[in-house]
Protein backbone atom coordinates (compact mmCIF):
# COMPACT_ATOMS: atom_id res chain seq x y z
CA UNK A 1 0.00 0.00 0.00
CA UNK A 2 2.79 2.66 0.76
CA UNK A 3 4.37 1.63 -2.17
CA UNK A 4 1.17 2.43 -4.10
CA UNK A 5 0.69 5.41 -2.46
CA UNK A 6 4.48 6.32 -3.25
CA UNK A 7 3.95 5.56 -7.00
CA UNK A 8 1.03 7.89 -7.34
CA UNK A 9 3.03 10.54 -5.24
CA UNK A 10 5.42 11.02 -7.43
CA UNK A 11 3.04 10.49 -10.71
CA UNK A 12 1.66 13.93 -8.72
CA UNK A 13 4.89 15.18 -8.67
CA UNK A 14 6.01 14.59 -12.39
CA UNK A 15 2.50 16.36 -13.37
CA UNK A 16 2.99 19.45 -11.75
CA UNK A 17 6.50 20.03 -12.54
CA UNK A 18 5.25 19.16 -16.37
CA UNK A 19 5.15 22.74 -17.93
CA UNK A 20 1.86 23.89 -19.28
CA UNK A 21 1.18 22.75 -22.51
CA UNK A 22 1.68 24.82 -25.33
CA UNK A 23 3.20 26.27 -28.58
CA UNK A 24 6.55 27.51 -29.61
CA UNK A 25 5.01 29.85 -32.79
CA UNK A 26 5.09 32.96 -30.69
CA UNK A 27 8.79 32.72 -28.70
CA UNK A 28 12.32 33.47 -29.33
CA UNK A 29 15.59 34.77 -27.59
CA UNK A 30 17.47 37.58 -27.01
CA UNK A 31 20.99 37.38 -26.58
CA UNK A 32 22.77 39.30 -23.58
CA UNK A 33 25.97 39.58 -24.85
CA UNK A 34 27.71 40.94 -22.35
CA UNK A 35 26.65 38.85 -19.73
CA UNK A 36 26.15 35.49 -21.00
CA UNK A 37 22.81 35.03 -20.79
CA UNK A 38 19.66 34.69 -23.17
CA UNK A 39 16.08 35.97 -22.39
CA UNK A 40 13.51 33.59 -23.72
CA UNK A 41 10.44 35.97 -24.90
CA UNK A 42 6.85 35.58 -25.78
CA UNK A 43 5.87 37.56 -28.64
CA UNK A 44 2.07 37.37 -28.03
CA UNK A 45 1.90 38.68 -24.33
CA UNK A 46 5.42 40.90 -25.42
CA UNK A 47 7.55 39.84 -22.20
CA UNK A 48 9.97 37.61 -20.55
CA UNK A 49 8.98 34.17 -19.41
CA UNK A 50 12.68 33.00 -18.21
CA UNK A 51 16.20 34.27 -18.26
CA UNK A 52 19.09 31.32 -18.66
CA UNK A 53 22.83 32.17 -17.93
CA UNK A 54 26.49 30.22 -18.42
CA UNK A 55 26.44 30.76 -22.23
CA UNK A 56 30.04 31.96 -21.96
CA UNK A 57 31.17 34.88 -24.70
CA UNK A 58 27.84 35.83 -26.19
CA UNK A 59 29.36 38.66 -28.41
CA UNK A 60 28.21 38.46 -32.03
CA UNK A 61 26.06 35.23 -30.79
CA UNK A 62 23.41 34.15 -32.97
CA UNK A 63 20.88 31.06 -32.82
CA UNK A 64 18.61 29.26 -35.47
CA UNK A 65 16.01 26.40 -34.31
CA UNK A 66 15.02 22.98 -34.39
CA UNK A 67 11.90 22.11 -37.11
CA UNK A 68 9.24 21.62 -34.37
CA UNK A 69 10.79 24.98 -33.15
CA UNK A 70 11.57 23.77 -29.57
CA UNK A 71 15.46 23.62 -29.44
CA UNK A 72 17.26 26.83 -29.80
CA UNK A 73 20.94 26.63 -30.86
CA UNK A 74 23.04 29.51 -29.84
CA UNK A 75 26.32 29.93 -31.01
CA UNK A 76 28.53 31.88 -29.24
CA UNK A 77 32.48 34.03 -29.94
CA UNK A 78 33.99 31.59 -27.75
CA UNK A 79 33.12 28.62 -29.90
CA UNK A 80 30.24 27.48 -27.55
CA UNK A 81 27.56 25.73 -29.04
CA UNK A 82 24.61 25.18 -26.89
CA UNK A 83 21.12 23.61 -27.33
CA UNK A 84 18.40 25.75 -25.27
CA UNK A 85 14.88 23.99 -24.18
CA UNK A 86 11.99 26.96 -25.21
CA UNK A 87 9.35 25.45 -23.49
CA UNK A 88 10.68 23.98 -20.18
CA UNK A 89 13.43 27.22 -20.40
CA UNK A 90 16.92 25.19 -19.61
CA UNK A 91 19.98 24.43 -21.19
CA UNK A 92 19.97 20.63 -22.93
CA UNK A 93 23.48 20.27 -23.68
CA UNK A 94 26.38 22.51 -24.06
CA UNK A 95 29.98 21.93 -26.12
CA UNK A 96 33.11 24.35 -26.76
CA UNK A 97 33.54 23.46 -30.21
CA UNK A 98 36.14 25.62 -31.02
CA UNK A 99 38.51 28.77 -30.24
CA UNK A 100 36.92 31.72 -32.13
CA UNK A 101 33.15 30.86 -33.98
CA UNK A 102 31.30 33.28 -35.63
CA UNK A 103 27.45 31.35 -36.22
CA UNK A 104 26.06 28.36 -37.56
CA UNK A 105 22.64 27.01 -39.44
CA UNK A 106 20.82 23.64 -39.28
CA UNK A 107 20.12 21.45 -42.33
CA UNK A 108 17.23 20.95 -44.41
CA UNK A 109 16.04 18.05 -42.49
CA UNK A 110 16.76 19.64 -39.32
CA UNK A 111 19.28 16.97 -38.60
CA UNK A 112 22.70 18.80 -38.06
CA UNK A 113 24.01 22.04 -36.98
CA UNK A 114 26.48 23.77 -38.99
CA UNK A 115 29.02 26.01 -37.14
CA UNK A 116 31.29 28.36 -39.09
CA UNK A 117 34.48 29.19 -37.49
CA UNK A 118 37.04 31.61 -37.43
CA UNK A 119 40.00 29.70 -35.31
CA UNK A 120 40.47 27.23 -36.25
CA UNK A 121 39.20 27.93 -39.85
CA UNK A 122 36.60 25.42 -40.86
CA UNK A 123 32.98 24.31 -40.52
CA UNK A 124 31.96 21.45 -38.12
CA UNK A 125 29.06 19.23 -38.41
CA UNK A 126 27.18 18.49 -35.02
CA UNK A 127 24.45 16.03 -34.62
CA UNK A 128 21.12 17.95 -33.40
CA UNK A 129 19.48 15.46 -31.48
CA UNK A 130 22.97 15.03 -28.93
CA UNK A 131 25.83 17.86 -30.22
CA UNK A 132 28.16 14.84 -31.36
CA UNK A 133 30.83 16.11 -33.67
CA UNK A 134 29.57 14.18 -37.10
CA UNK A 135 32.55 15.90 -39.28
CA UNK A 136 34.92 18.71 -39.79
CA UNK A 137 35.80 20.39 -43.30
CA UNK A 138 38.53 23.12 -42.40
CA UNK A 139 38.87 25.78 -44.79
CA UNK A 140 42.32 25.45 -46.05
CA UNK A 141 42.82 27.42 -49.16
CA UNK A 142 46.02 26.85 -49.81
CA UNK A 143 48.85 24.61 -48.33
CA UNK A 144 49.39 25.45 -44.83
CA UNK A 145 46.81 28.57 -44.74
CA UNK A 146 43.34 28.39 -42.85
CA UNK A 147 40.53 30.82 -43.64
CA UNK A 148 38.07 32.90 -41.55
CA UNK A 149 34.68 31.09 -42.38
CA UNK A 150 31.66 33.90 -43.45
CA UNK A 151 28.35 33.74 -44.49
CA UNK A 152 27.49 30.06 -43.70
CA UNK A 153 23.65 29.47 -45.24
CA UNK A 154 21.99 26.33 -45.35
CA UNK A 155 20.66 25.09 -48.47
CA UNK A 156 18.63 22.43 -50.01
CA UNK A 157 19.74 18.76 -50.02
CA UNK A 158 21.60 19.26 -46.36
CA UNK A 159 24.08 21.17 -48.45
CA UNK A 160 25.33 24.47 -46.62
CA UNK A 161 27.23 27.24 -48.49
CA UNK A 162 29.50 29.83 -47.08
CA UNK A 163 32.82 31.92 -47.42
CA UNK A 164 36.09 32.04 -46.95
CA UNK A 165 37.27 35.87 -46.08
CA UNK A 166 41.19 35.37 -46.70
CA UNK A 167 40.89 32.51 -49.36
CA UNK A 168 38.28 34.71 -51.63
CA UNK A 169 36.38 31.81 -52.35
CA UNK A 170 32.54 30.49 -52.49
CA UNK A 171 32.66 27.18 -50.99
CA UNK A 172 29.47 24.28 -51.16
CA UNK A 173 29.86 21.45 -48.49
CA UNK A 174 26.94 18.57 -49.10
CA UNK A 175 26.27 16.50 -46.01
CA UNK A 176 24.51 14.07 -47.45
CA UNK A 177 26.42 11.55 -46.14
CA UNK A 178 27.06 13.87 -42.73
CA UNK A 179 29.89 11.67 -41.76
CA UNK A 180 31.70 12.12 -45.42
CA UNK A 181 31.09 15.52 -46.19
CA UNK A 182 31.71 16.63 -50.10
CA UNK A 183 32.85 19.82 -50.75
CA UNK A 184 32.78 22.28 -54.10
CA UNK A 185 35.06 25.36 -54.38
CA UNK A 186 34.22 28.54 -56.63
CA UNK A 187 36.80 31.37 -56.81
CA UNK A 188 34.37 34.66 -55.53
CA UNK A 189 36.50 37.51 -55.04
CA UNK A 190 38.31 39.71 -52.05
CA UNK A 191 37.41 39.44 -48.50
CA UNK A 192 34.06 37.81 -48.79
CA UNK A 193 32.54 39.57 -44.82
CA UNK A 194 28.98 37.57 -45.20
CA UNK A 195 27.05 35.68 -47.19
CA UNK A 196 23.31 34.73 -47.59
CA UNK A 197 20.99 32.61 -49.45
CA UNK A 198 17.84 33.40 -51.16
CA UNK A 199 14.36 32.80 -49.77
CA UNK A 200 13.99 29.51 -52.07
CA UNK A 201 17.80 28.32 -51.60
CA UNK A 202 18.69 28.85 -54.98
CA UNK A 203 21.14 31.70 -54.37
CA UNK A 204 24.25 32.40 -52.57
CA UNK A 205 25.28 35.83 -52.61
CA UNK A 206 28.81 36.39 -50.47
CA UNK A 207 29.17 40.54 -50.25
CA UNK A 208 32.79 41.80 -50.74
CA UNK A 209 34.81 43.97 -48.50
CA UNK A 210 38.31 44.57 -51.11
CA UNK A 211 36.32 44.73 -53.82
CA UNK A 212 33.05 46.79 -54.65
CA UNK A 213 30.67 43.69 -55.52
CA UNK A 214 29.00 40.89 -54.66
CA UNK A 215 29.64 37.01 -55.68
CA UNK A 216 26.82 34.92 -56.73
CA UNK A 217 26.30 31.09 -57.52
CA UNK A 218 23.49 29.50 -58.60
CA UNK A 219 22.95 26.63 -56.12
CA UNK A 220 20.80 24.80 -58.83
CA UNK A 221 23.70 24.60 -61.23
CA UNK A 222 26.69 25.26 -59.46
CA UNK A 223 28.88 24.07 -62.29
CA UNK A 224 28.12 27.07 -63.88
CA UNK A 225 30.37 28.50 -61.01
CA UNK A 226 30.50 31.94 -58.82
CA UNK A 227 30.11 35.20 -60.98
CA UNK A 228 30.18 38.84 -59.84
CA UNK A 229 27.19 41.48 -59.48
CA UNK A 230 27.14 45.07 -59.08
CA UNK A 231 30.34 45.32 -59.87
CA UNK A 232 31.91 48.82 -59.52
CA UNK A 233 28.67 50.07 -57.25
CA UNK A 234 31.12 52.61 -55.98
CA UNK A 235 32.47 53.86 -59.36
CA UNK A 236 36.17 54.39 -57.73
CA UNK A 237 34.81 56.75 -55.27
CA UNK A 238 36.43 56.87 -52.21
CA UNK A 239 35.15 54.87 -49.57
CA UNK A 240 33.87 56.17 -46.11
CA UNK A 241 35.48 54.56 -43.67
CA UNK A 242 32.99 51.19 -42.38
CA UNK A 243 33.12 51.05 -38.40
CA UNK A 244 30.93 47.75 -38.42
CA UNK A 245 30.59 45.18 -41.20
CA UNK A 246 27.01 44.80 -42.56
CA UNK A 247 24.93 41.23 -42.35
CA UNK A 248 23.57 40.06 -45.11
CA UNK A 249 21.66 37.35 -43.20
CA UNK A 250 18.22 39.20 -42.77
CA UNK A 251 18.10 39.15 -46.67
CA UNK A 252 15.20 41.27 -48.00
CA UNK A 253 13.64 40.78 -51.06
CA UNK A 254 10.11 42.45 -51.82
CA UNK A 255 8.15 42.80 -55.09
CA UNK A 256 11.26 41.03 -56.93
CA UNK A 257 13.97 43.46 -55.92
CA UNK A 258 16.21 42.80 -53.63
CA UNK A 259 18.19 45.15 -50.86
CA UNK A 260 21.27 45.12 -49.88
CA UNK A 261 23.80 47.29 -47.78
CA UNK A 262 26.13 49.01 -49.56
CA UNK A 263 29.93 49.26 -48.08
CA UNK A 264 31.48 52.42 -47.60
CA UNK A 265 28.72 53.99 -48.97
CA UNK A 266 25.40 55.68 -47.07
CA UNK A 267 23.33 53.48 -49.56
CA UNK A 268 20.60 50.03 -49.61
CA UNK A 269 21.44 49.27 -52.88
CA UNK A 270 18.59 47.97 -54.85
CA UNK A 271 18.70 44.89 -57.15
CA UNK A 272 16.11 43.67 -59.87
CA UNK A 273 16.08 39.68 -58.56
CA UNK A 274 15.50 38.33 -62.25
CA UNK A 275 18.44 39.78 -63.92
CA UNK A 276 20.47 40.63 -60.86
CA UNK A 277 21.54 44.23 -61.97
CA UNK A 278 21.32 47.36 -59.84
CA UNK A 279 18.28 49.04 -60.50
CA UNK A 280 17.85 51.65 -57.46
CA UNK A 281 20.30 53.00 -54.36
CA UNK A 282 18.65 54.59 -51.88
CA UNK A 283 20.65 57.15 -49.08
CA UNK A 284 20.36 56.27 -45.65
CA UNK A 285 21.47 57.85 -42.84
CA UNK A 286 24.94 55.84 -42.29
CA UNK A 287 26.26 52.41 -42.92
CA UNK A 288 23.61 49.68 -43.11
CA UNK A 289 23.88 47.25 -40.76
CA UNK A 290 20.92 44.91 -41.06
CA UNK A 291 18.78 45.44 -43.92
CA UNK A 292 15.77 43.45 -43.72
CA UNK A 293 12.42 43.27 -44.48
CA UNK A 294 9.01 42.99 -43.01
CA UNK A 295 8.04 39.72 -43.67
CA UNK A 296 4.73 41.09 -46.12
CA UNK A 297 7.82 42.76 -47.80
CA UNK A 298 6.03 45.94 -47.91
CA UNK A 299 8.86 47.63 -45.80
CA UNK A 300 12.77 47.59 -45.22
CA UNK A 301 14.39 48.39 -42.21
CA UNK A 302 17.86 49.50 -41.58
CA UNK A 303 19.98 50.26 -38.68
CA UNK A 304 23.88 51.49 -38.94
CA UNK A 305 27.39 51.37 -37.91
CA UNK A 306 28.96 52.85 -35.28
CA UNK A 307 28.35 56.05 -34.97
CA UNK A 308 25.13 56.54 -36.42
CA UNK A 309 23.34 53.17 -34.38
CA UNK A 310 20.74 54.86 -32.46
CA UNK A 311 19.06 55.94 -36.33
CA UNK A 312 16.48 53.61 -37.70
CA UNK A 313 15.42 54.64 -41.36
CA UNK A 314 12.57 52.35 -42.97
CA UNK A 315 12.20 52.24 -46.44
CA UNK A 316 8.49 51.81 -48.23
CA UNK A 317 9.18 49.44 -50.63
CA UNK A 318 6.10 50.85 -52.94
CA UNK A 319 7.70 54.48 -52.55
CA UNK A 320 11.46 53.53 -53.14
CA UNK A 321 12.29 55.52 -50.29
CA UNK A 322 12.51 56.36 -46.67
CA UNK A 323 9.55 57.34 -45.05
CA UNK A 324 10.39 56.92 -41.57
CA UNK A 325 13.51 57.61 -39.86
CA UNK A 326 14.12 57.91 -36.26
CA UNK A 327 16.34 57.38 -33.30
CA UNK A 328 14.42 54.67 -30.99
CA UNK A 329 17.40 54.74 -28.48
CA UNK A 330 20.99 53.98 -28.22
CA UNK A 331 23.87 51.16 -30.02
CA UNK A 332 20.47 49.77 -31.79
CA UNK A 333 22.06 46.04 -32.96
CA UNK A 334 19.44 43.86 -34.21
CA UNK A 335 16.18 43.71 -35.16
CA UNK A 336 13.46 41.23 -35.62
CA UNK A 337 9.71 41.07 -36.70
CA UNK A 338 7.06 39.15 -35.46
CA UNK A 339 5.99 36.27 -37.18
CA UNK A 340 3.53 38.27 -39.30
CA UNK A 341 5.54 41.48 -38.86
CA UNK A 342 2.96 43.55 -37.14
CA UNK A 343 5.79 44.22 -34.60
CA UNK A 344 9.52 44.61 -34.81
CA UNK A 345 11.91 44.20 -31.97
CA UNK A 346 15.30 46.40 -31.44
CA UNK A 347 17.66 45.80 -29.66
CA UNK A 348 19.31 48.58 -27.32
CA UNK A 349 22.50 47.82 -26.15
CA UNK A 350 23.37 51.35 -24.50
CA UNK A 351 19.97 51.56 -23.18
CA UNK A 352 19.75 47.87 -22.18
CA UNK A 353 16.20 47.83 -23.29
CA UNK A 354 14.20 46.10 -25.98
CA UNK A 355 12.04 48.01 -27.52
CA UNK A 356 8.89 46.77 -29.54
CA UNK A 357 7.41 48.78 -32.21
CA UNK A 358 4.45 48.75 -33.82
CA UNK A 359 5.13 48.74 -37.69
CA UNK A 360 2.18 50.34 -39.27
CA UNK A 361 2.09 53.69 -36.92
CA UNK A 362 6.04 53.02 -35.64
CA UNK A 363 4.39 53.79 -31.80
CA UNK A 364 6.39 52.06 -28.77
CA UNK A 365 4.07 49.42 -28.04
CA UNK A 366 6.19 47.99 -25.35
CA UNK A 367 9.92 47.42 -23.80
CA UNK A 368 11.84 44.72 -21.73
CA UNK A 369 14.69 44.77 -19.57
CA UNK A 370 18.17 43.24 -21.36
CA UNK A 371 22.03 43.06 -20.23
CA UNK A 372 23.30 44.79 -23.54
CA UNK A 373 21.18 42.85 -25.61
CA UNK A 374 22.12 42.25 -29.18
CA UNK A 375 20.46 39.57 -31.48
CA UNK A 376 17.14 39.04 -31.37
CA UNK A 377 15.71 35.62 -32.48
CA UNK A 378 12.31 34.41 -32.78
CA UNK A 379 10.80 30.83 -33.56
CA UNK A 380 9.12 31.55 -37.04
CA UNK A 381 12.99 31.21 -38.47
CA UNK A 382 12.40 27.47 -37.88
CA UNK A 383 11.09 27.20 -41.13
CA UNK A 384 12.81 29.72 -42.90
CA UNK A 385 15.65 28.84 -45.35
CA UNK A 386 18.97 30.53 -44.95
CA UNK A 387 17.86 31.42 -41.66
CA UNK B 1 52.85 59.54 -23.69
CA UNK B 2 50.40 62.67 -22.69
CA UNK B 3 48.54 63.16 -20.09
CA UNK B 4 45.96 60.24 -19.39
CA UNK B 5 42.46 60.86 -20.06
CA UNK B 6 39.76 61.80 -17.23
CA UNK B 7 37.70 59.12 -15.63
CA UNK B 8 35.39 59.84 -17.73
CA UNK B 9 36.73 59.99 -20.73
CA UNK B 10 38.74 56.55 -19.70
CA UNK B 11 34.99 55.14 -19.05
CA UNK B 12 34.01 55.52 -22.59
CA UNK B 13 36.95 54.93 -24.56
CA UNK B 14 36.78 51.26 -22.47
CA UNK B 15 33.07 50.99 -23.80
CA UNK B 16 34.35 51.90 -27.33
CA UNK B 17 37.35 49.18 -27.36
CA UNK B 18 34.92 46.31 -25.90
CA UNK B 19 31.54 47.45 -27.68
CA UNK B 20 32.55 49.21 -30.82
CA UNK B 21 36.20 47.80 -31.99
CA UNK B 22 34.63 44.52 -30.39
CA UNK B 23 31.97 43.98 -33.47
CA UNK B 24 35.40 42.71 -34.99
CA UNK B 25 37.80 41.94 -32.35
CA UNK B 26 35.28 40.51 -29.82
CA UNK B 27 34.18 42.00 -27.20
CA UNK B 28 37.03 40.09 -24.86
CA UNK B 29 39.36 41.31 -27.69
CA UNK B 30 40.44 37.58 -28.36
CA UNK B 31 39.85 38.05 -32.14
CA UNK B 32 37.11 37.84 -34.50
CA UNK B 33 37.01 39.47 -38.50
CA UNK B 34 40.03 41.30 -37.16
CA UNK B 35 43.12 40.07 -34.99
CA UNK B 36 43.43 39.55 -31.48
CA UNK B 37 44.05 42.48 -29.15
CA UNK B 38 44.98 40.74 -26.14
CA UNK B 39 48.44 41.27 -23.97
CA UNK B 40 50.35 38.51 -25.84
CA UNK B 41 49.17 39.11 -29.18
CA UNK B 42 50.97 42.64 -29.15
CA UNK B 43 53.95 42.32 -27.26
CA UNK B 44 56.16 42.06 -30.18
CA UNK B 45 54.47 45.22 -32.04
CA UNK B 46 56.18 48.49 -31.61
CA UNK B 47 53.46 50.94 -29.66
CA UNK B 48 53.53 53.76 -32.37
CA UNK B 49 52.35 51.82 -34.97
CA UNK B 50 49.83 50.51 -33.33
CA UNK B 51 48.67 54.08 -32.73
CA UNK B 52 49.05 54.91 -36.03
CA UNK B 53 46.68 51.84 -36.97
CA UNK B 54 44.15 52.97 -34.83
CA UNK B 55 43.94 56.77 -35.49
CA UNK B 56 44.59 56.34 -39.13
CA UNK B 57 43.11 53.22 -39.72
CA UNK B 58 44.89 50.21 -42.57
CA UNK B 59 44.27 50.93 -46.30
CA UNK B 60 43.88 47.48 -47.61
CA UNK B 61 42.61 45.76 -44.30
CA UNK B 62 38.90 46.19 -43.13
CA UNK B 63 40.23 48.66 -40.20
CA UNK B 64 39.34 52.33 -40.09
CA UNK B 65 40.29 55.51 -39.13
CA UNK B 66 39.51 55.90 -35.68
CA UNK B 67 40.38 59.52 -35.68
CA UNK B 68 37.20 61.33 -35.63
CA UNK B 69 36.55 59.92 -32.41
CA UNK B 70 39.57 60.13 -30.23
CA UNK B 71 42.71 62.22 -30.11
CA UNK B 72 45.91 61.11 -30.97
CA UNK B 73 47.11 60.46 -27.32
CA UNK B 74 43.60 59.21 -26.49
CA UNK B 75 44.84 56.45 -29.07
CA UNK B 76 47.63 55.80 -27.29
CA UNK B 77 46.13 55.49 -23.40
CA UNK B 78 44.13 52.77 -25.65
CA UNK B 79 47.32 51.14 -26.77
CA UNK B 80 49.33 50.82 -23.10
CA UNK B 81 46.00 49.55 -21.89
CA UNK B 82 45.66 46.76 -24.53
CA UNK B 83 49.23 45.91 -23.64
CA UNK B 84 49.21 46.07 -19.99
CA UNK B 85 45.40 44.15 -20.04
CA UNK B 86 42.69 46.39 -20.58
CA UNK B 87 39.96 47.49 -18.14
CA UNK B 88 36.84 45.79 -17.97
Amino acid sequence: MRLVLGFLFALLLTACASPQVRGTGDLGLVIERASGHVTLVDTTSRQPYARIGGLGDLSHASAVYSRDGRYAFVFGRDGGLTKIDMLEAKVVKRVIQSGNAIGGSISQDGKIVVVQNYTPGGIKAFDAATLELLSEVPAEYAPGKFSKVVGLADSSGNRFAYALFEGGEIRVTDFSDSKQPTTQRFPAGLQPYDGLVTPDGRYFLAGLFGEDGVAMLDLWQPEKGARKILENYGRGQEKLPVFKMPHLRGWSVAQGKAYLPAIGRHEVLVVDVATWKEVGRIPVRGQPVFVMARPDGRQVWVNFAFPDNGKMDVIDTLAGKVVHAFEPGKGILHMEFTPRGENVWLSARDDNKVLIYDTTTFTRVGEIAADNPSGIFFTTRAARIGF
Amino acid sequence: MAAEPDAARQKELVRLVRQDCGSCHGMTLQGGLGPALLPDSLHDKPAEGLVATIYYGRPGTPMPPWKQFMSEAEAGWIVEKLMSGFPQ
